[in-house]
């Protein structure tokens, strides 16, 4: 079984988000790039199904400030190949990175590909469903769980209200994941250290970069509230005060 | 092209999800703006029945048994032939597990443009979205033609609903043959548990609580106010909390008296489960959490602070 794994770095949340003088795009400057969390899962997820039944696990990802770190954590929880697109990807869409994705991927000629389902930047879609599209494979995404079956897999598929489906797939194919069957583990730093010696990041110029989604963006801004919350000030105990009155006065005290 | 917008039905055992109504509100802006119809797609196999409280000019059904589940494969050859041949302005997707699976295959099949999580539309025509986990909100052009794919909260499911039954327009399905993806049983969701969405409050807890033993607190304050626990994706994926407590998109939709969001920032997939709670009270360390554009009352003290106080507050109170 050859699983490949293509991830995305996205801005981190965490750190204030500020607008360019543009106004199109976010001001890059102090911007933090980390992995996109459902790729993260998506990774942890290969690893398993190489765990349980074998096989060779390839994560890919475009370069990006950290990229290198990443890959290299992910030899160390046990992905056997890495790969960087390197090239200029700062105008690069999802459709663009999807093609970039689909071009080297190709060649792995893998039997699974698993992505995170969505990234909380995604506009022009998103990757999976682009790649699979380009491949000219099956997808099917919000998926938390796998089972190998010969040529198929099973997966289990999310839906609201916790209902979940168990949709069979034909191999090749590519799967978005909400959720690894456990969180993606931790590894040591003494670990990554000792793989970044030994494994080797193989780099694949990409050209004809752009994006090719078509979306535009005219305008970003921070959400507009008509309402925000009514901050409740003081120290711990004025606002547990106040919130013990609130919850008399609606009565669930 | 025409100036219709499409709006695919997204429906699972019987019953229309409520985005595809509040999908038939947005399309139906979108539609003054282009002056064409609202043309409700719907798929499925002896399924016509829901079409009956469509806000739609008109329906386009296609029937087949191997419409009879959803299943990516079969919905995208059956949609991939309904646009080309009808080429509307505008075709609306869930942002959900269905119109997910289904929006941006289609761009990349069809040379269509896709805009993602679009919450509303303006009358000139325009897609505005929400990104950054709710932080940032990206407007622009909807291209012409264009996929769409719509989350939650920028139109409600009454103003898709209508008394009168739209007029139905039965269109034959292509070949579905050689299909790849097959549903192969549904998995019930957990009832063993305390059911979140009957609870008149909750402690719900996100990413903030860091680590399993300080859900002991979250405990704690649950037990002294006499209710549940909930939780927010990140704190079940860790497995800390079981499934049965997500709120959220795949999770439960709760509306509880009070929802009381400990370390929850607030994206827009946790909001769609907890977004309609009648009192939302936060308590963040991020002043800029989206998480307070929609409580009613916030603090960005350290819960680690409040917490103990709060509960020996409120087991005083008692």
């Amino acid at each position: 079984m050859k699983i490949a794994v293509p991830i995305k770095f996205v801005p981190d949340l965490v750190e204030e988000l500020t607008i360019d003088p543009s106004g199109t795009a976010l001001d890059t400057t102090w911007l933090r790039l980390i992995i996109n969390e459902l790729d993260d899962h998506a990774v942890e997820q290969a690893i398993l199904l190489k765990e349980r039944s074998g096989g060779e696990v390839t994560v890919l990802s475009a370069e990006a400030d950290g990229v290198d770190d990443f890959l290299f954590t992910a030899a160390a929880k046990g992905a056997d190949r890495l790969i960087k697109l390197t090239g200029d990807f700062s105008a690069a869409d999802n459709h663009a990175l999807g093609r970039a994705f689909a071009d080297v991927i190709k060649e792995l000629q893998p039997d699974l590909i698993l992505t995170g389902v969505q990234a909380h930047n995604d506009l022009d879609g998103s990757v999976g469903p682009l790649l699979a599209e380009y491949l000219g494979l099956p997808y099917v995404g919000y998926v938390a769980g796998i089972a190998l079956d010969g040529n198929k897999v099973v997966a289990r598929k999310e839906y609201a209200g916790g209902l979940v489906a168990e949709v069979e797939v034909k191999l090749p194919a590519v799967l978005g994941i909400q959720a690894a069957e456990q969180p993606p583990r931790y590894v040591a730093y003494s670990k990554i250290r000792q793989v970044m010696g030994t494994a080797k990041i193989e780099e694949r110029p990409v050209s004809n970069l752009e994006s090719s989604g078509g979306v535009v963006v005219g305008r970003l801004f921070q959400p507009e509230v008509a309402e925000r919350a009514t901050m409740l000030e003081g120290s711990p105990e004025d606002v547990a005060d106040k919130l013990v009155g609130l919850f008399k006065e609606l009565g669930t005290l | 092209m025409s100036q219709d917008i499409f709006v695919v039905i997204e429906h699972l055992r019987g019953q229309v999800a409520d985005v595809s109504y509040a999908m038939l509100a947005g399309a139906r802006q979108l539609s003054k703006a282009s002056g064409g119809e609202v043309v409700a797609v719907l798929l499925g196999h002896n399924a016509q029945g829901l079409a009956s409280n469509l806000a739609a000019d008109r329906v386009l059904y296609v029937d087949h048994p191997a419409l009879a589940e959803f299943t990516s494969d079969a919905y995208q050859i059956v949609l991939a032939g309904l646009i080309q041949e009808h080429a509307p302005r505008a075709v609306l997707f869930g942002h959900s597990s269905i119109g997910m699976d289904l929006a941006s295959s289609l761009s990349a099949r069809l040379g269509i443009p896709v805009v993602n999580s679009c919450r509303t539309f303006t009358d000139d025509g325009k897609f505005v979205s929400q990104i950054c986990g709710g932080k940032i909100m990206a407007e622009g052009n909807l291209p012409s033609p264009a996929l769409a794919t719509m989350i939650p909260g920028g139109y409600k499911a009454e103003e898709g609903q209508s008394a009168q039954t739209p007029p139905l327009t039965a269109v034959s399905a292509p070949a579905l043959d050689n299909l790849r993806v097959a549903v192969k049983q549904y998995i019930e969701p957990d009832t063993s548990d305390v059911d979140i969405s009957k609870e008149k409050m909750l402690v719900s807890i996100g990413r903030g609580i860091q680590n399993k033993d300080n859900i002991e607190l979250a405990n704690e304050l649950a037990d002294a106010l006499g209710c549940a626990v909930s939780a927010s994706r990140p704190v079940v994926d860790q497995g800390w909390l079981p499934t049965t407590r997500l709120v959220g998109k795949s999770g439960k939709h709760v509306k509880p008296k009070i929802y009381l969001a400990l370390g929850i920032s607030g994206a827009p997939e946790h909001v769609e489960g907890m977004g309609e709670s009648e009192v939302i009270v936060a308590v963040n360390t991020d002043p800029n959490a989206p998480i307070f554009n929609i409580a009613k009352y916030g603090t960005t003290i350290d819960m680690f602070d409040l917490l103990p106080v709060l509960i020996e507050k409120v087991k005083q109170a008692k």
